[in-house]
């Protein structure tokens, strides 16, 4: 089970992230978490928000560069070790890990990745009974 | 249809016998009628004898814009003023404007040429057809007249202005055709809507559109919402004004009336003659002109030749759509570089908008090159969420303008709609360089 991450172009200058969050405030959009893969001249600013389609449009509507990105979000104890267990068993089913960011929600770990294989990785959450949450459950937490 | 096919469609060979012959007979006119260009030849040791044949042009001298400015008003009219009936004036956005004087002759082939524009688009003398350039100094109005009134079809003098008016008049008498700008068309178009006449209400069916540029897209556009076929009017007044070039039914490329108007594509720094295909800045030799000649003139448009037989059956020389401007040159680094090289390769790639901003600078003494453009909204998809997928998206842009500009260019990607819409030629560019 995947979730929907927006991925949004931002130029390096002041006034661009405004505007984002700006459409986002409108539209009455809760943002989850957020992180900026920068570079000298732009970034790609990713979000998990509360209703991510409508977000996206009404982002659209705002003439914002954005798209939506399929990443997996797992659940993990809040404890010293669980990312590195995690992320060991898909480096052991060579599935690369594109990106991750983490947060704490409700006392409990999310870790945000996107893989190579999203079909493969699917298989190694389900074999090796890791706790992939959905858009829903992951809303209600928030 | 063909208006005269003893010379549109004559073979190659004739042609340029023709084209030889009455080269000569002009060069000897100006030489003994216009002291500028006597001087010119003199100073290169030329004689109209020298002049035999079309290749022959080659050794004469080009005439610029600025040579028709310094010899303002009259300097290079090479017929008496008793034997001018008209004189026409280009805008002078930039010093004086150029007089151009015609004589009843040069008003003949003009008429001439514009009945076989006209023809070649499908307008005959059961037409009603509009004129809707603006009368007066400019040539459009009353270039586009003559030849309506030449081939006999019935000509609706509009002019420019009082649209709503003038659309009454098209749907109430059942208006064919056209003569007007682009984006005139366009005006119309929205004019229309907003008075809720629908194009089955009117019977326009063909557009003679010209005086300044336009895109395929705009011609697709302006077609589907006046319901006709639109074709190009290229001219400019120094040589004689609309009906130096036409598109015929093909629509691939413009029909020079090259028996008249004698064109060539050259270097513009090199100021060598370029091959044909190759683009480059566009050479207009008038070779029957009486009133004001010109020699060689560079009209600063870009543009490519096409020779060969079109599929209409003339044989008459075409020329492309006009791809820019040779002032808006820029030299980087040696090279030259035309904004309307990085348009067309931006335009050829639907990830971007069709906007594009070069910016020039100097860095360490040596010259850099800037690409911005406009990521366009509906292809920024899923892939784009990390900086390798949207670099891998300059790299492809980057390394199609060093193909195309023989430079490299650093692309820098923009946010949509964040790059100054303009219709300027000189707003595509930002030189940072202080030299």
């Amino acid at each position: 089970m995947t979730i929907h991450q927006l991925s949004i172009f931002i130029e390096n200058r002041s006034g661009t992230l405004i505007k984002v969050l700006d459409a986002l405030k409108q539209a009455g959009i809760q943002i989850i978490a957020s992180t900026i893969a920068d570079t000298a001249e732009y970034g790609i600013y990713r979000l998990i928000c509360s209703e991510p389609m409508r977000a996206c449009e009404e982002l659209k509507k705002a003439g914002v560069a954005v798209a939506l990105s399929e990443v997996f979000a797992l659940e993990l104890d809040n404890e010293p070790g669980r990312a590195a267990d995690a992320v060991k068993m898909f480096s052991e089913a060579d599935i690369s890990i594109t990106y991750m960011y983490s947060f704490l929600l409700r006392g409990k770990g999310i870790l945000i990745f996107r893989t190579d294989n999203n079909e493969h990785a699917q298989d190694v959450i389900r074999t090796k009974g890791l706790k992939s949450i959905g858009e829903d459950a992951l809303s209600a937490l928030a | 249809m063909i208006w005269n096919p003893n010379k549109e469609c004559m073979s190659r060979d004739e042609m340029s016998a023709l084209q030889g012959k009455r080269l000569h007979k002009m060069v000897e006119y100006v030489y003994h009628n216009v002291p500028f260009y006597r001087h010119k030849l003199q100073e290169l040791d030329i004689r109209p004898d020298d002049i035999q044949s079309i290749e022959d042009i080659r050794k004469l001298p080009f005439t610029t814009k600025k040579d028709l400015r310094d010899n303002y008003p009259f300097g290079l009219q090479a017929a008496p003023q008793s034997q001018i009936i008209r004189v026409h004036a280009s805008s002078g956005t930039t010093g004086n404007p150029t007089i151009v004087g015609y004589t009843r002759k040069d008003i003949g082939v003009w008429s001439e040429c514009m009945a076989r524009c006209l023809t070649a688009y499908g307008v005959t003398r059961d037409d009603l057809f509009s004129v809707s350039y603006g009368y007066g100094l400019f040539t459009g109005g009353l270039g586009a007249h003559y030849g309506v009134e030449h081939i006999g079809a019935s000509v609706i003098p509009a002019g420019t202005g009082n649209t709503e008016k003038h659309l009454k008049l098209i749907r109430d008498l059942g208006i064919t055709g056209i003569a007007c700008t682009p984006s005139y068309a366009l005006y119309l178009a929205e004019t229309m809507d907003k008075l809720g006449i629908k194009k089955e209400d009117i019977r326009l069916r063909v557009g003679a559109f010209g005086a300044e540029p336009w895109t395929e897209n705009m011609r697709q556009e302006i077609q589907e919402r006046l319901g006709l076929k639109g074709y190009n009017l290229y001219g400019l007044s120094e040589v004689m004004g609309p009906s130096v070039s036409y598109e015929c039914q093909m629509q691939h490329g413009s029909h020079i009336c090259e028996d008249h108007f004698y064109p060539e594509i050259i270097n513009p720094v090199t100021l060598e003659s370029l091959p044909a295909g190759q683009t480059g800045e566009l050479v207009f030799t008038t070779l029957t002109k009486e009133g004001m000649p010109v020699i060689r003139y560079r009209t600063r448009d870009l543009c490519s030749l096409l020779p060969g037989t079109c599929d209409c059956g003339r044989t008459s020389v075409r020329m492309g759509r006009i791809e820019g401007r040779s002032d808006d040159m820029l030299i980087i680094r040696g090279i030259n570089v035309f904004p309307s090289q990085v348009e067309s390769v931006v335009l050829s790639m639907p990830e971007f908008a069709p906007r594009y901003m070069l910016v020039v600078d100097r860095v360490n003494n040596l010259d850099t090159l800037q690409v911005q453009v406009e990521i366009r909204q509906e292809y920024f998809t899923g892939v784009f969420d990390t900086p390798a997928a949207v670099d891998q998206l300059e790299k492809k842009l980057a390394s199609k303008l060093k193909s195309v500009l023989s430079i490299a260019a650093k692309v820098q990607l923009k946010a949509p709609n964040t790059i100054e819409r303009s219709q300027g030629k000189s707003a595509h560019v930002i030189d940072k360089r202080k030299l």
